[in-house]
């Protein structure tokens, strides 16, 4: 198959590795935004994580640890965004904004004396003889094993929001924290700790920016991806499959209108550039008229603080 | 009221069961600790701040004077305090615009693509009517660019009212949009045909009846500095006189009895969306026709995102994110003197600036809560 | 204006105190403005690398200050306002954005000397402008692309449409034409001077169409980086700084943005007191692009075929934009023989002939 010099099957392989580092800080951020406490500091722990995985990968010599390291990163950088809103009760949305400010500054500051370096290689996880069968090997099987880590937590987050207990109380913490803690739950605590899952998550996500599809360190590397992780997540109604479907639908189109570029398909650059930000909306709102008149699956207690004593 | 014992302590293990910080509400906010958290978060941040620098080997005092203290008071303050007010302009008018929403519980995230689209629509008016000489051609321009930046908002709230549409997502995508568009003017439909083949528009000082310059000489403030303050003024009115005020503040408490009082939820998201965009698009061209001069590539420098935190570090409260929009400039202002004059990486006052707001945030608190030493509470 | 008055006598008063001007200078403050941050591998890396090899050449004689991440426009003009005001001797601009700033702050500080790198006006005696031509170092890079590529599909992932990058793409394929009438060029717009993740898609697009051969014009390595995934078979350049990480991989050559010895020249001239204001665009003669090391991975046919290209133009025997040359649309631009006036370069605007798509306008 060819559609005008451009091969469907390549590009479904390409965007699913370009959606990897918005996949996983999108699960991450469903899952906080799940227990009610939007943080918008994803940018910022994105590039923390992109920071330390850099630098543990390189100093150990092993990806793998690196990618433990961006995430070790991250969640340490979300427990300042979590001590702030969890115990002094701060606003959370400017706290958020805050918090990526503090990231973006430490992580230049922390990265100098890493630029111009190789981190070592992570590689495609299964043999050659896969990945070359036709169509379904690069589509399957010739991911490194990120993809499939990604992959993998959205199932897995999938299943523990809606058939497990303790998704549950992810679920009851983030729809009426005064309920659940009518009930007994920790709701403050449920939430540091879905926050610290939070910042690990977009940690790796940001070590895939540095160790895979970038693999470098330079200030401002993650250069925006955070934003769009939080735009998916509000696209997905806070839902992991449609996280996945959102990050591989913008991460689709991006990659497709660069193609399209070369391809020399004839559609000006500049309608091509906004193409992903624009089909995204489109996408949206066909969505969402569907369901018009229901609530849009927004945790009703979003971005509200709570305190056991109100 | 009355704190119940699940009320998780803190800085003292609990396990230890013997002395126990404890938050407990306030029967009021406190009129002290209203007024007085700002303070003692900046000398907090004086602390950890020169802790950072003493650690980069630099004179925390030294740094510490020339971010707070010099561009106040100063060798060089006769011009860097009229650079304050450049530069807390528009923030303050951005942010007044954004508290009216998200005290309503509309969020809009996209006030820098507004701030951009109401450059261009007013810039593009300033530019068609070349070189015309005419006193009215400034007025209109301001219109022009109230009602981009207005047209530009009114994409998320009608898609919000009419198919439900989430907002934030909405209105966050169209500031990438914008900048393409932005890029699109200033190598395509704006560009200065005298530029050489340049990208940028040409610049309005040189443009007397498009311009927007310094109002006194040396004191920083053009029309745009002028307009927030108005509106930080009409602002206050609104909400503490006014009956949308009031629906402002009901829709945003309590939902549902913002229902039973009449508030239509769908006019209140186009009235609150409208108002923060044709703001945000005002500011937008006061700054492309005063301080950036022209329309550019990069003529967005983050304003409309830092405004956000402008709004809450205010409290949401027009007066509050006059002092907060003052703050902020003068953190920028500051700290870039720091960074040149003292050879700070220009991240280490980043961070420094996160630390100031984590300490305001965090010690905001006190303002509705107490700690309370419990003995034995376990 | 009052304002203008009062910073006028505000620096002239400073001025005095240092007693230093006309016939020569004891000590120099150079002051380099940044537009982005100096761990960006690239553009400000480099220039940052010049700030420091005047420091190193004059040692207690200069004192060197900078700015990094300048936004253009108001923040740039108080950047640089500080800066006349804080006792700065000569600074350096170093983006084309502080073209208006650079003239306004210097009308108003007469006896500080500004140095604008991109831009073209000098409006006040005290402006100077200084340029590299890149253009000339597309040309090597050009004639490596042409002889290299085996699909005849060379690639070249552009920023913003504006003539500095339509200025190499130009030279890059008429160079690449000139040994290789076949090649055709695929050229992609990022719409971002920075954000690696973006470039490597757009190298990961230009690959999978069946390009081996790429030049970008944006500002990070993530270029190299993806096509060192290929396994060799797809060749790129350093951009802006050696990139000489990559040299065991992709990378066969590279272009250097080498600002230190006309920093070291400007500052020698004020120490001097043989300043004068200039409008300098040089290239590889004057040393301001090098080329950095052609690897092995060149066939030596091709590379010495490369350096001849290199060294002509430095001799002032080959210039990359030499007629007959037409117009994208076929109408002709520069006759036989005729060379590109820098006029037409500076405002460049359109693609020559051979190339297809449209520039972004």
């Amino acid at each position: 198959m060819d559609l005008g010099g451009i091969n469907p099957v390549i590009l479904i392989a390409t965007l699913m590795a370009s959606a990897v580092p918005i996949l996983l800080a999108a699960l991450g951020e469903a899952v906080v935004e799940r227990a009610g406490v939007l943080n918008l500091g994803v940018e910022g722990m994105m590039i923390i994580g992109a920071l330390g995985g850099f630098v543990v990968a390189v100093e150990t010599g092993s990806p793998v640890l690196g990618f433990v390291g961006g995430a070790v990163a991250g969640a340490a950088l979300s427990l300042i965004f979590a001590l702030l809103t969890q115990v002094f009760l701060a606003n959370q949305v400017a706290t958020g904004l805050a918090l990526t400010l503090f990231g973006l500054g430490v992580s230049s500051l922390g990265g100098q004396g890493y630029n111009g370096i190789k981190p070592p290689a992570t590689g495609q996880l299964l043999p050659d003889a896969l990945a070359d069968l036709p169509v379904v090997g690069p589509i399957l099987f010739g991911h490194d094993w990120v993809v499939y880590f990604s992959i993998a937590m959205t199932a897995v987050l999938w299943w523990v929001l809606k058939a497990t207990r303790i998704g549950l109380i992810i679920r009851a913490v983030g729809e009426s924290h005064e309920a659940a803690h009518a009930l007994g739950y920790k709701v403050n605590r449920i939430r540091l700790m879905c926050i610290a899952f939070g910042g690990a998550m977009a940690g790796i996500g940001g070590a895939y920016v540095s160790l895979a599809r970038v693999p470098q360190w330079v200030d401002g590397i993650t250069a925006g991806a955070g934003w769009i992780a939080l735009a998916i997540v509000v696209f997905a109604s806070w839902k992991p499959w449609r996280v996945l479907i959102g990050a591989y639908l913008f991460g689709g189109i991006t990659v497709l209108q660069l193609n399209l570029q070369v391809a020399g398909s004839g559609i000006p650059v500049e309608y091509l550039s906004m193409a992903p930000y624009l089909i995204t909306i489109l996408v949206l709102v066909i969505m969402s008229a569907g369901r018009r008149g229901k609530a849009n699956g927004a945790p009703a207690a979003l971005g509200q603080n709570f305190h056991a004593s109100r | 009221m009355g704190a119940s014992p699940h009320t998780p302590g803190i800085f003292v293990d609990r396990k230890w069961g013997v002395v126990v910080l404890r938050l407990e509400k306030r029967p009021t906010p406190s009129k002290f600790w209203l007024y007085a958290t700002p303070p003692v978060a900046v000398i907090l941040t004086m602390i950890a701040g020169g802790c950072l620098f003493a650690a980069m080997g630099k004179n925390p005092f030294e740094v510490i004077r020339t971010i707070f203290w010099d561009p106040v008071f100063g060798e060089f303050a006769f011009y860097l305090r009229g650079q304050l007010l450049v530069k807390a302009g528009p923030l303050i008018l951005i942010a007044i615009g954004l508290a009216l929403g998200f005290r309503a519980g509309i969020w809009n995230i996209g006030a820098e693509g507004q701030y951009i689209m109401g450059a261009i629509f007013g810039a593009a008016v300033g530019l068609a009517v070349f070189p015309t000489e005419n006193r009215l051609i400034f007025p209109v321009m301001v219109v022009a660019g109230a009602f981009g930046g207005w047209l530009w908002a009114m994409i998320p709230a009608i898609l919000k009212t009419k198919f439900n549409t989430n907002e934030i997502l909405v209105s966050l995508m169209l500031v990438y949009v914008a900048e393409t568009i932005l890029a699109k003017a200033s190598t395509g439909f704006l560009k200065n045909p005298e530029g050489m083949g340049f990208p940028g528009s040409r610049n309005f000082s040189s443009y007397p009846a498009a311009a927007n310059p310094e109002l006194i000489a040396g004191s920083g403030l053009h029309w745009g500095g002028v307009a927030a303050l108005v509106t930080g003024v009409l602002a206050y009115i609104l909400l503490t006189r006014h009956q949308a005020g009031f629906q402002i503040r009901l829709a945003g408490q309590a939902p549902r009895a913002a229902r039973f009082h009449g508030v239509s939820p769908a006019r209140l998201v186009v009235m609150c969306m409208g108002i923060s965009g044709a703001l945000a698009g005002m500011a937008g061209l006061f700054e492309v026709t005063g301080p950036a001069g022209q329309i550019s590539i990069d003529f967005n420098t983050g304003y409309g995102f830092t405004a956000i935190i402008v709004a809450f570090l205010g409290r949401l409260n027009p007066l509050g994110i006059v002092l907060a929009g003052f703050l902020m400039a003068l953190t920028y202002v500051g700290g870039e003197m720091a960074s040149t004059n003292l050879g700070l990486p220009d991240a280490a006052i980043q961070v420094f600036q996160g630390m100031l707001l984590f300490f305001l945030l965090a010690v905001d608190v006190l303002t509705n809560y107490r700690f309370r030493l419990a003995v034995g509470a376990h | 204006m009052k304002r203008r008055t009062l910073l006028a006598s505000a620096a002239m008063g400073l001025m005095l105190a240092s007693g230093a001007f006309a016939q020569g200078m004891e000590k120099v403050k150079a002051c380099f403005v940044y537009v982005g941050p100096i761990g960006d591998g690239g553009w400000t890396y480099q220039h940052h690398q010049g700030a420091l090899a005047v420091q190193e050449k004059f040692g207690d004689k200069v004192e060197i200050q900078y700015q990094e991440n300048v936004p253009e426009g108001a923040d740039a003009e108080r950047v640089l306002t500080q800066m006349a005001l804080g006792g700065c001797n000569i600074i350096f601009t170093t983006s084309f954005g502080y073209m208006d700033a650079t003239n306004a702050v210097a009308a108003k500080f007469p006896d500080v000397k500004f140095e604008h790198a991109t831009g073209f006006k000098r409006e006040h005696p005290n402006v100077s402008t200084y340029n590299a031509r890149f253009y000339e170092g597309r040309a090597v890079q050009g004639t490596i692309a042409g002889r290299m590529t085996k699909s005849n599909k060379i690639g070249y992932i552009g920023s913003f449409p504006i003539p500095e990058v339509v200025m190499g793409i130009n030279s890059y394929y008429l160079a690449a034409k000139k040994v290789n009438p076949n090649v055709e060029l695929s050229v992609v717009w990022a719409f971002t001077w920075f954000d690696p993740a973006k470039e490597a898609d757009s190298a990961k697009a230009l690959i999978d169409q069946g390009v081996d051969v790429i030049a970008s014009h944006t500002d990070s390595t993530a270029v190299l980086a993806e096509a060192a995934k290929t396994d060799g078979k797809v060749i790129g350049f350093g951009q802006a700084s050696d990139m000489a990480e990559y040299k065991d991989g992709p990378r066969v050559s590279s272009i250097i943005d080498n600002w230190g010895p006309y920093y070291i020249e400007r500052v020698q001239a004020l120490l001097d007191g043989t300043y004068a204001q200039s409008d300098v665009w040089a290239g590889i003669k004057g040393g301001e692009v090098l080329i950095g090391e052609i690897t092995d991975k060149v066939p030596p046919e091709v590379k010495a075929e490369a350096e001849k290209v290199r060294d002509d133009i430095a001799a002032g025997t080959l210039h990359p934009f030499t007629g007959p040359i037409n117009k994208q649309d076929g109408s002709p631009w520069l006759a036989e023989g005729a060379t590109a006036p820098d006029g037409d370069l500076l405002g460049m605007n359109f693609y020559v002939e051979g190339i297809t798509g449209d520039i972004p306008q």
